[in-house]
């Protein structure tokens, strides 16, 4: 996550000169937004060159992993920094998707400004959901999102005429503005769009996670009644995290209607609210790094999985549950290997390789109670 | 609403006679039919040092948790400064200029020494999500300035250099300490303490003690503990809780000798010494 600024000392007079410019440098990548916004634009540079170099079917890919960053992120930051698990922000894109449409269909509005309302009517809903989970805990706080993820997308069917039913709302996929060239192909417009969006917010809760609002977040999470005593109105920063986290899914669940040009209750079940809290724990609980890998795995381990059945030529009835296999595997895989998530793992393999390369050891406090590896 | 009008007297009075402090009065409390407090009053003067001591579930924390608006009293007032805590919430403490610090540890184990400590100089501050969430340098600001007072709070109780460390890392004397600082960093006018030495060494203990003596005369101080040695070596003046009620109050040397204390809380029946009745009796 911290982008250094190391080139290597040139020789010579110039050498004063680029240290004081590196250190300037570094000065400037300690503020909180720049580095964070030289991390996002390094990272669209990667997005914009790795568009051109996949096929279309891969750049819907690139598209749905980014959506579901945005939705990964947003939990993540919920139960892995403040503690509250969710199992029902699958329901909650519901809303941003069809809030989505909806508008759409009413107002012509640019895209941006549908995803933006989305985002926003989604945190709205964040408000009134977050309220109740603020007094619920543990088991109670997933029974009643479960019954969230349950319910909410049942409401198409109750009203057909407005929600569309069981097949859904459908709209057009957004066109590639004509200064790109023609051809220029619908799934890399797809796969920018939602990039754009998953680096926006990774940039917003970056900065939030790094803020005393991040640090209320994980005080809440830790102990309550030591967060009261410590001034923080632990239900107010409950509901705040719970609408951060569900503006994110709102705006995850526009882009998915961007990305697939529909909203329906077959897209909201409750295996996408679950799909998103193991890709959150698989990824390592808390951190937006880990939010990336979760998102990855959970789009591409079934692609994969089914290439795999494919070329082994198994039976059909096999090589139908193989991406289920495949899935169970790599879950209690990681879990066994890692149980911090893969971006707990990374930064403890790289923690280990720090000290190794610094050759310095921590010095052990007196009479510690042997703490052992800290990973952090 | 006559109970409104009561405290509306009670802290018109309170004022009237200039008090500052911390006044309890006629506190009681039951769960369940069981008597916690029973009509327990105190008064604590600006800058007092007061111990309350007692034998296991006299009641002491319970008052602690009256006092943090945890536990609502079935009677009683509790007034800070003059003004009635009936309604306080635990999180406007900090706003109302009291700190205190838990039974135990209580810091928050995924938050280094200092980031526990920068919650306890932020909490009470609300604005600025705005910023947080663009990462402003206003933001940027605010962090080093709090860590900055974090760090100070920590030098102060001599574990700076523990700052980054998380609080499993650290033994748990070290661990009481950054709890201390996290409660002092807010600079309150009313700390509660509760049991500060429990786990404490007779080093570590002796060093809190002076830590508290210098305290006094600017922060009011009330004190849970069951180490009689500091709490007669610091307190200006102890309340000895038994079963909710409380039996006797005054100076240390006092209370220490008094029968009925002797007999409650150290379960002694007769003291060598002549009984030296009086003024002790609360």
């Amino acid at each position: 996550m911290t982008a250094r600024a190391t080139t290597p000392a040139p020789a010579g007079g110039a050498r004063e000169l680029a240290g004081r410019a590196a250190s300037r440098g570094r000065r400037l990548l300690d503020q909180t937004l720049l580095r964070n916004l030289a991390l996002a634009a390094l990272a669209a540079l990667g997005l914009y060159l790795l568009s051109y170099w996949l096929g279309r079917f891969d750049n819907l890919q690139l598209a749905t992993i980014a959506y579901y960053f945005v939705a990964i992120a947003g939990l993540t930051v919920l139960t892995g920094l403040n503690g509250q698990i969710s199992l029902g922000h699958g329901a909650l894109m519901a809303i941003g998707a069809y809030a989505t449409i909806k508008v759409g269909e009413s107002a012509e509005l640019p895209l941006a400004a549908l995803l933006a309302i989305a985002t926003i009517a989604t945190a709205l809903v964040g408000v009134v959901i977050g309220a109740g989970a603020a007094r619920l805990r543990g088991p109670y706080l997933a029974g009643a999102t479960l019954a969230l993820a349950v319910g909410l997308p049942a409401l198409a069917n109750r009203f057909p005429d407005f929600l569309g039913g069981e097949n859904g709302l459908s709209t057009a996929p957004p066109v590639p503005p004509s200064s790109l060239g023609v051809g220029f192909a619908l799934e890399r417009w797809q796969a920018w769009i939602a990039c754009a969006a998953a680096l926006i917010t990774f940039v917003v809760l970056a900065n939030l996670v790094r803020s005393r609002y991040g640090r209320a977040f994980r005080a809440v999470r830790d102990d309550e009644v030591a967060a009261a005593l410590a001034g923080l109105n632990v239900a107010r920063v409950q509901v705040l995290a719970f609408v951060v986290s569900a503006a994110c899914a709102g705006l995850a669940g526009g882009l998915l209607v961007v990305v697939t040009s529909l909203a329906a209750p077959g897209a909201f079940t409750l295996e996408l609210s679950i799909a998103l809290l193991t890709a959150a724990v698989l990824g390592g609980l808390g951190s937006l790094a880990g939010a990336v890998w979760g998102a990855a795995i959970v789009v591409l381990l079934p692609t994969w999985a089914e290439d795999i059945g494919r070329e082994l030529s198994l039976s059909t009835s096999v090589e139908a549950n193989l991406p289920l296999l495949v899935y169970g595997v790599v879950l209690i895989g990681v879990m066994l290997a890692a149980p911090r998530g893969i971006q707990g793992a990374l930064s403890w393999a790289g923690g280990l390789i720090g000290r190794r390369v610094r050759g310095h050891t921590e010095p052990r406090s007196r009479g510690a109670s042997a703490p052992g590896e800290e990973i952090t | 609403m006559p109970r409104r009008v009561e405290g509306e007297r009670a802290s018109a009075s309170a004022s009237r006679d200039g008090s500052r402090g911390l006044r309890i009065r006629g506190i009681t409390v039951r769960f369940d039919g069981l008597i916690a407090l029973a009509d327990v009053s105190l008064d604590v003067e600006p800058g007092e040092v007061v111990g309350v001591i007692g034998p296991n579930g006299a009641g002491k924390t319970t008052l602690f948790n009256v006092i943090c608006g945890f536990v609502r009293p079935q009677a009683g007032e509790v007034e800070w400064r003059g003004r009635s805590m009936r309604r306080a919430r635990p999180y406007e403490l900090a706003g109302l200029g009291i700190s205190r610090t838990l039974q135990g540890i209580g810091l928050f184990s995924g938050l280094t020494a200092a980031e526990n400590v920068m919650v306890g100089a932020d909490g009470s501050r609300r604005a600025g999500l705005g910023s947080a969430m663009l990462g402003l340098p206003r933001a940027d600001r605010e962090e080093s300035r709090l860590r900055t007072l974090a760090l100070e709070a920590l030098g102060d109780l001599g574990v700076v250099e523990v700052a980054d460390a998380l609080p499993s890392a650290l033994p748990y004397a070290l661990q009481k300490r950054v709890a201390l600082a996290r409660a002092l960093v807010a600079r309150p006018q009313l700390l509660l303490l509760d049991e500060p030495a429990g786990g404490l060494g007779a080093d570590d203990m002796s060093e809190l003690g002076e830590r508290i003596r210098g305290l006094a005369g600017e922060v009011t101080v009330l004190l849970v503990e069951h180490h009689m040695d500091l709490v007669m070596s610091v307190c200006d003046r102890v309340l000895v809780l038994d079963f909710g009620r409380s039996i006797a109050s005054g100076r240390p040397a006092d209370v220490q000798a008094d029968p009925a204390v002797l007999e409650a809380y150290l379960g002694v029946e007769s003291d060598p010494r002549p009984p030296e009745a009086g003024d002790a009796h609360g």
